[in-house]
């Protein structure tokens, strides 16, 4: 364990910093000043080199890239050019939305998608099968953007239960911040459902014909506790895979979702930061979120060895 | 025991909705299509910056009210010297800013001497180029003297640009900021909110909201719905056309469309090829159908223009009738100028939906004169760099939005390279001159100019389309400037 924490350690920093020295050039060929940004159509030249000064970017490019690096590895993100406020601060802000939202999103979705699709490999080729696989096909090709202003019309606009977007903010409350996020967990929650308990559904299937769970069932377990004690147990190795792409996706792909319900999540911190060219907001995010990319790697790698044995000893090989 | 508890619980919400029901609300909420940066009106250009704080929180020496007019703002009174070269401003007693500070005359030479300083990141420096001097004769008075008679530097100093700051507090303006006006600033939930309340030192008239909220919403369904399910008592500028016509079905909401100070240019790149020649501007000019584009891309909304003024300025010149649709006209023109066999125009669009929508429909309609039109779609960051930094462009379509801004078109150097000596003789003219009628005169000369060179094709003027609460009242339905003033905002009884 102790090699595979370690290595898994030197991956990351080695992948921080390949990560950032790419953001930072390609962001850097991007056509579009800050500076310009800012100050729109009718600022004169004057003014400009004035803010271009004062925000660091007459500076060579080497000099700004390891002025930013030495400070990420210590926390210390530098301060956006738009909003004039330390990234760390901007980005905590987010966090405090878009963690819970995934973390809403994909606990939602796991609890409705693993017994659907368990269920539905139980019951395979009858009409039960047939009825929560028809769902998921619709769930699969519904877009969550569209779940969501369904949602808004109703909840919201018609049954006026809910607010029809914006984030009340924890400090409101853990209710009101709550209430906030459901709506778009749930929309961002069923078509992600939909992919897992399909993808559930054909692992079971598959492990069902495996030897062990013969065996199994040779030695006397009844077709239920078999299913769940062995065959649902080795089938989540895909579903946990599934799980991880997922999270890493909810965590900052969630740009379409957070814009239907006005939430201010890293999603549209990003989306923003690029369109006003604050490189620094940027090239912050998009580094932390590949560190959490690994990290959500790692404890998926993590969970196989809990999940199957015979991955305890060799998942450092991966 | 059951049944008490469940009697003194219906009787506590009853009650609760009862003297919910007899107090006036005294609080609103509004929605805005994009956040501001930060909320320093003295060091961005962002309009969002000043729709949230302009009158409400900061104030400077004049303003300009819901109608366009110079008002007096933080100087009650003020006189001009005979030759026009000095301003003596009577400032109001008792002015306070929202820390505690007071304010006088001190505080105005700090705020203009820090816009006009070599490291200024004063968006529109150039409001203080006149000025020569500023000298404090006593406290409450401020002498200005100018380099040269100046007949806009009244409505200059109305801008949010030009807003009094105190020397303690102007540093941190970006995320707390401290000014004079009816409102305080309370806090920014960033990227979603800005909250304001009620300043109850205010020097003026007390302001009839306690609270003011500004929410971000940009999405226009989410915008719709928000209004729609009553999250938002009001929505200055609905990013959302098509939903109109339900809002204004719906009897708890009212529709108001005015008119904004962006003008909506399809620009030529008159340095050139092929616009150098005045007769393919004129071409372009005839053929297009300017209300066909109102209908398709705006819904309807938005007034016709000629040149580059605001249909509701004093001084604006109808020139709507000079370039009427006529393909015939057009073609002439190209074969006259050597494009009888076609041209290939490079059309950049940036992203707001008036462009993209707009640029569809000119294209479709250039078409027919043998135009053929490449649409390339850019970012904002992408077009500043490409379009107005690089001048690498034929077309792009843009609404430009500061109040007052024909002096764009005497600059050296513009995105759209007009470059005329008469122009720039006539708005020296203009700014030169002290007598209103002879100023307005001077600018419908320049309107008249700018149509008969055909420098760029005037669209049309974006329409500010306002949705709000059918009890609230004395939100502007124009904006002569960039603003949400709740001043006088209250809900009807």
């Amino acid at each position: 364990m102790i090699p595979f924490i370690f290595y898994r350690l030197m991956s990351l920093v080695a992948t921080v910093l390949v990560a950032s020295i790419v953001v930072f050039l390609v962001l850097e060929v991007l056509p579009g000043d800050p500076a310009q940004v800012m100050l729109g159509v009718n600022a004169q030249p004057d003014t400009l080199a004035a803010l271009r000064t004062e925000l660091g970017l007459d500076q060579p490019l080497m000099q700004r890239y390891i002025s930013w690096i030495s400070g990420f590895f210590v926390g210390d993100f530098g301060n956006s050019y738009t909003y004039g406020v330390p990234v760390a601060e901007l980005v905590a802000d987010r966090v405090v939305v878009s963690l819970p939202l995934a973390i809403m999103a994909i606990v939602l979705s796991t609890v409705l998608a693993i017994p659907l699709g368990v269920y539905s490999a139980s019951k395979h080729g009858k009409a039960p099968d047939a009825a929560v696989m028809g769902l998921a096909q619709i769930g699969v090709a519904v877009p969550n953007f569209w779940l969501g202003l369904l949602f808004i019309l109703l909840f919201a606009v018609e049954w006026k239960l809910l607010p029809a977007g914006g984030f009340a903010g924890w400090d409101a409350g853990v209710w009101p911040a709550v209430k906030s996020l459901l709506l778009p967990a749930v929309s961002l929650a069923l078509p992600q459902a939909a992919i897992l308990a399909r993808v559930t559904r054909s692992s079971v299937l598959e492990t069902l014909t495996e030897d062990y769970l013969r065996t199994a069932r040779a030695k006397g377990l009844n077709r239920r506790t078999a299913l769940w004690r062995h065959a649902v147990r080795n089938a989540l190795i895909p579903v946990v895979t599934i799980m991880g792409l997922q999270f890493s996706f909810l965590l900052a792909g969630t740009i379409i979702i957070e814009s239907v319900f006005t939430l201010p999540g890293l999603g549209r911190l990003i989306f923003q930061a690029i369109a006003q060219r604050d490189l620094i907001v940027v090239e912050t995010v998009i580094v932390l979120l590949a560190v959490s990319v690994i990290l959500v790697n790692f404890i998926v790698d993590l969970t196989y060895g809990l999940l199957d044995p015979r991955l305890r000893g060799g998942a450092h090989g991966h | 025991m059951k049944r008490k508890i469940i009697t003194l619980g219906v009787a506590g919400i009853a009650f609760a909705a009862m003297t919910a029901g007899a107090q006036a609300k005294d609080s609103l909420s509004m929605g805005m299509v994009l956040e501001p940066p930060h909320l320093d009106p003295t060091a961005g250009s962002a309009a969002a910056i000043d729709e949230v704080v302009y009158a409400n929180v900061f104030e400077g020496l004049t303003r300009i009210d819901r109608n366009g007019e110079v008002k007096p703002a933080l100087a009650e009174s003020w006189s001009v010297s005979e030759d026009g070269l000095t301003y003596n401003f009577k400032l109001h007693d008792g002015v306070t800013f929202h820390d505690g500070a007071v304010f006088d005359c001190s505080d105005v030479m700090f705020s203009f001497e820090r816009a006009m300083a070599d490291d200024s990141v004063n968006a529109q420096k150039r409001l203080f180029a006149p000025i020569s001097s500023i000298a404090c004769p006593a406290s409450d008075k401020v002498a200005i003297t100018l380099k040269e008679p100046t007949g806009t530097f009244l409505s200059d100093l109305a801008w949010g640009d030009a807003v009094i700051v105190d020397p303690a507090s102007a540093a941190d303006n970006k995320t707390n900021p401290v000014g004079t006006g009816p409102f305080k600033f309370k806090r920014w939930v960033k990227g979603d909110r800005v909250e304001l309340v009620r300043y109850d030192n205010y020097w003026g008239d007390k302001v009839a909201l306690a609270s003011a909220t500004f929410k971000f919403v940009s999405d226009p369904s989410a915008a719709t719905a928000a209004m729609m399910a009553g999250d938002l008592d009001a929505f200055a500028n609905i990013p959302a056309p098509e939903a109109l016509p339900a809002m204004e079905a719906n009897p708890n909401l009212k529709v108001h469309v005015g008119t904004t100070e962006g003008e909506t240019i399809l620009a030529l790149n008159n340095g050139a090829k092929p616009f150098d020649d005045i007769r393919v501007r004129r071409a372009i000019a005839y053929a297009l159908d300017r209300q066909s584009i109102i209908d398709g891309a705006m819904f309807g909304q938005g007034a016709l223009i000629g040149s580059h003024v605001a249909p509701h300025n004093p001084a604006y010149v109808d020139l709507t009738g000079r370039y009427p649709l006529n393909q015939d006209e057009a073609k002439k023109l190209l074969a006259e100028a050597g494009y009888g066999d076609g041209l290939t125009l490079r059309l950049m669009l940036p992203p707001p939906s008036y462009a993209r929508r707009s640029g569809e429909i000119i294209a479709a309609q250039l078409a027919e004169i043998g135009v053929d039109v490449e649409i390339i779609p850019l970012e904002w960051a992408q077009w500043l760099d490409q379009v107005f930094k690089r001048t690498d462009y034929d077309m792009t379509i843009v609404s430009h939005t500061e109040p007052a801004d024909i002096e764009i078109y005497a600059r050296d150097k513009y995105y759209f390279n007009y470059h005329s000596p008469e122009f720039k003789e006539l708005y020296k003219k203009y700014v030169a001159t002290l007598d209103p009628e002879e100023a307005k005169k001077i600018m419908g000369d320049l309107q008249r100019k700018l149509s008969e060179d055909s420098v760029n094709v005037f669209l049309f003027q974006l329409p500010k389309q306002g949705v709000w609460n059918a009890k609230v009242q004395g939100l502007w339905e124009n904006s002569p400037i960039q603003a949400n003033d709740l001043t006088e905002v209250h809900w009807a009884q």
